[in-house]
């Protein structure tokens, strides 16, 4: 069962790895969800709808794939990559055995869901994907691999790879990486906005087909079952909040998306188009694009409710549905007796899980503050945009400035030392 | 009024349900369920030793089931955390599941949001035992597996393993409880070993591992450490995420501990 390759050529193993590991850690992505692939024939692995996090990185981000690069060799000297051909750095690439072999031993051993394999780009993109095609062939067809295998589809390459890796693939992603056309001349001026999309559309088409025919068929193949997904870089190019949500509304809604990953700019290497090296990387500002994205997908919200010409960026203070409430509280308060899901759904403080937990309870019973506090509701948002079964409720008509100012009052935040609200209190 | 009775069981969720069968056939006004290592009579109340049967069991289980299989479910989970007491909270949140229809949605009524909240743990408990078991091949080419999970998920994580890992022998060992799953490529068994040494990540090797396992140690290991963004860190969700509790079971924090 053990490869003997790995055992004789351990120490340059283990030298690539660090290296073409190091070169894909900034690829956000790391979902191993949303397959259904079955362990067949006794083979090894398989993907359940629900995604595994097998291990979290120091700053927090889970660790449920080998994201590794085939190469970081590249023929393209985009600004902000850290394998731009420019760059100074130790150069190393994989031999295709060799990402089988780390895949199947880590995979034996529980370590990880599967492959997430991406690549710099040598000689041309359709030769750099033909390799990765090759990776996910290998583990499927010869080692009977049926875990999670997510391969980056390279920008400007053919329809045909493109259809192949879907076959193998469960994810495909291409990372559009600045969020504006504008944005990426500047910073990639070697490619070509479309060089993105073309990939994107050929596999939205290919699942939609797929799913006809398996309506039909119904043994026909999976193609990308697990959908793709994109990532933009957040602070780089001086886009505001509004442009990056709505290119990620976008992306959503034309390519179907199953994810847009936000990722806060980190300074790699010296370079005028880009923040200085001694910049802080975005975080705050990540966090909070990233509940946006989930206020539109599953709070029910749209895009210019939350963004619009009046408010191109999202508060650093409070977050983004607190915002939208302070900014509309003629909706307010509801009645969590007779309010609708949609409706509890916009309230502060309420998450999709209390709302279900509150519309299965209270056809019981009228529900009061105490109900609220042990279902889970985070009550020191809430309290300002509630009434209940209960004589206590805020009856004085608070401006917004007001509420928001009671709120950060009583509450901490992990971010709060990055902002100073403290003055507005007393405006 | 009718003398309330103790029942003691032997400590199985069969017997814990074959307890159930019996309090409501004899209709009996039940003091408490306890395990038979507990051994607390009350002082006055009858006791009666109940003898597991799987008949009767299935009966309580089978009816519960059809007519909601998530509340099963939510049962078997909650029981699995062996919390103190947990047996007696369970026969009333059964009780009041079969009196009102929909009942274990009412998460207004503090006995079921708190069966609820606690399955909820254990569900937490599973999944994380599904990703942080470290297999280790030994010698006998069987892929070994300490745990130390707070609650008793071996039974509730085996199908998981099995579907995964169908063509390599594992075992997976419970520290706390002294019980393991073994499956031998054909099914699942329940195993108890007499361990001479506990196999945490220690530095030092042992003997019952190949060497190419240490290779794939030391290479996990690394990749570990260059998934880190130093610009990002933030140690305190690091910490959330994996409490350090389980640490002593990674092999990717093998410095750490």
């Amino acid at each position: 069962m053990e490869k003997n390759q790995i055992a004789l050529n351990f120490e340059r193993i283990k030298e690539k790895l660090n290296i073409l590991a190091d070169a894909a850690k900034y690829d956000v992505s790391c979902a191993s969800s949303g397959s259904n692939r079955t362990n067949t024939n006794k083979g090894l692995g398989n993907s359940t709808g629900m995604g595994i996090c097998h291990s979290y990185t120091e700053d927090g981000r889970c660790v449920s794939l080998l994201k590794v690069l085939l190469t970081n060799y590249c023929i393209y000297d985009c600004a902000y990559c850290v394998s731009r051909r420019s760059n100074d750095i130790q150069r190393a690439g994989f031999k295709i055995q060799e990402v089988v072999d780390l895949t199947i031993n880590f995979y034996r051993r529980n370590y990880i869901e599967g492959l997430f394999l991406s690549s710099g780009i040598f000689k041309s993109p359709d030769h750099t994907m033909e390799r990765l095609v090759r990776v996910a062939k290998k583990l499927r067809e010869e080692e009977n691999f049926n875990g999670y295998i997510h391969l980056k589809s390279i920008p400007g390459c053919s329809d045909e790879l493109m259809y192949q890796a879907g076959l193998y693939a469960d994810r495909l992603s291409v990372n559009i990486e600045i969020p504006t056309i504008s944005g990426l001349k500047l910073l990639a001026p070697e490619k070509d906005h479309k060089d993105f999309t073309k990939p994107m559309a050929k596999v939205k088409n290919e699942i939609v087909r797929y799913k006809n025919e398996r309506k039909i068929l119904r043994n026909t193949p999976k193609y990308a079952p697990a959908g793709q997904s994109t990532q933009m870089i957040v602070g780089a190019s001086g886009e505001s909040d509004k442009d990056i949500m709505y290119s990620a509304t976008y992306y959503y809604k034309t390519y179907s998306m199953k994810r847009v990953y936000y990722s806060g700019y980190v300074p790699v290497m010296k370079d005028s188009r880009l923040p200085s090296l001694t910049a802080k990387v975005p975080m705050l500002r990540e966090n909070r694009l990233y509940q946006t994205d989930w206020l539109l997908r599953f709070y029910g919200f749209a895009v210019n409710e939350i963004l619009n010409d009046d408010h191109p960026n999202l508060d650093v203070d409070i977050d983004p549905k607190l915002s939208w409430a302070l900014r509309n509280l003629q909706h307010f308060p509801v009645n969590v007796n007779m309010a609708d899901k949609r409706m509890l759904a916009r309230v502060p403080g309420l998450g999709m899980q209390s709302v279900s937990k509150i519309l299965s309870a209270r056809r019981f019973r009228k529900l009061n503050w105490d109900h609220l506090k042990k279902i889970g509701v985070a009550l020191n948002r809430a309290k300002y945009f509630l009434v209940c079964d209960s004589r206590d409720w805020e009856r004085r008509d608070l401006e917004a400035e007001k509420i928001k100012g009671l709120i950060l009052q009583n509450s901490t935040g992990k971010f709060r030392n990055q902002y100073n609200q403290q003055l507005s209190l007393f405006n | 009024m009718k003398n309330t009775t103790t029942l003691i069981y032997d400590g199985s969720f069969n017997g814990f349900l074959t307890s159930v069968y019996i309090a409501f056939e004899e209709k009996l006004n039940v003091a408490d369920i306890q395990k038979n290592s507990q051994g607390q009579n009350g002082l006055f109340s009858e006791t009666q030793t109940i003898f597991t049967n799987v008949e009767k069991a299935k009966r309580v289980w089978n009816g519960i089931r059809n007519k909601s299989y998530n509340t099963i479910s939510t049962i078997y989970f909650a029981f699995l955390s062996e919390t103190e007491g947990i047996e007696y909270m369970l026969y009333t949140y059964i009780k009041k599941f079969m009196a009102h229809k929909g009942k274990q949605a009412d998460f207004s009524d503090d006995t079921i949001l708190y069966i609820a909240q606690l399955a909820r743990k254990v569900g937490r408990e599973k999944h994380r035992m599904e990703a942080f078991v470290r297999f280790q091949l030994t010698k006998d080419n069987i892929y070994f597996a300490n745990i130390e999970p707070d609650f008793n998920v071996l039974p509730l994580i085996s199908k998981h393993f099995r579907n995964r890992y169908a063509d390599q022998q594992w075992l997976i060992y419970d520290v706390k409880r002294r019980y393991g799953i073994y499956y031998n490529l054909e099914g699942v068994e329940i195993v108890s070993l007499n361990l001479d040494e506990i196999h945490f990540n220690r530095t030092r090797r042992s003997k019952a591992f190949t060497d190419g396992e240490y290779d794939y140690q030391t290479l996990w290991n690394n990749y570990f450490k260059s998934t880190h963004i130093t610009s990002r860190i933030n140690r305190k969700l690091h910490t959330q995420h994996i409490p350090k509790r389980y640490w002593k079971y990674l092999s990717e924090k093998k410095e750490a501990v």
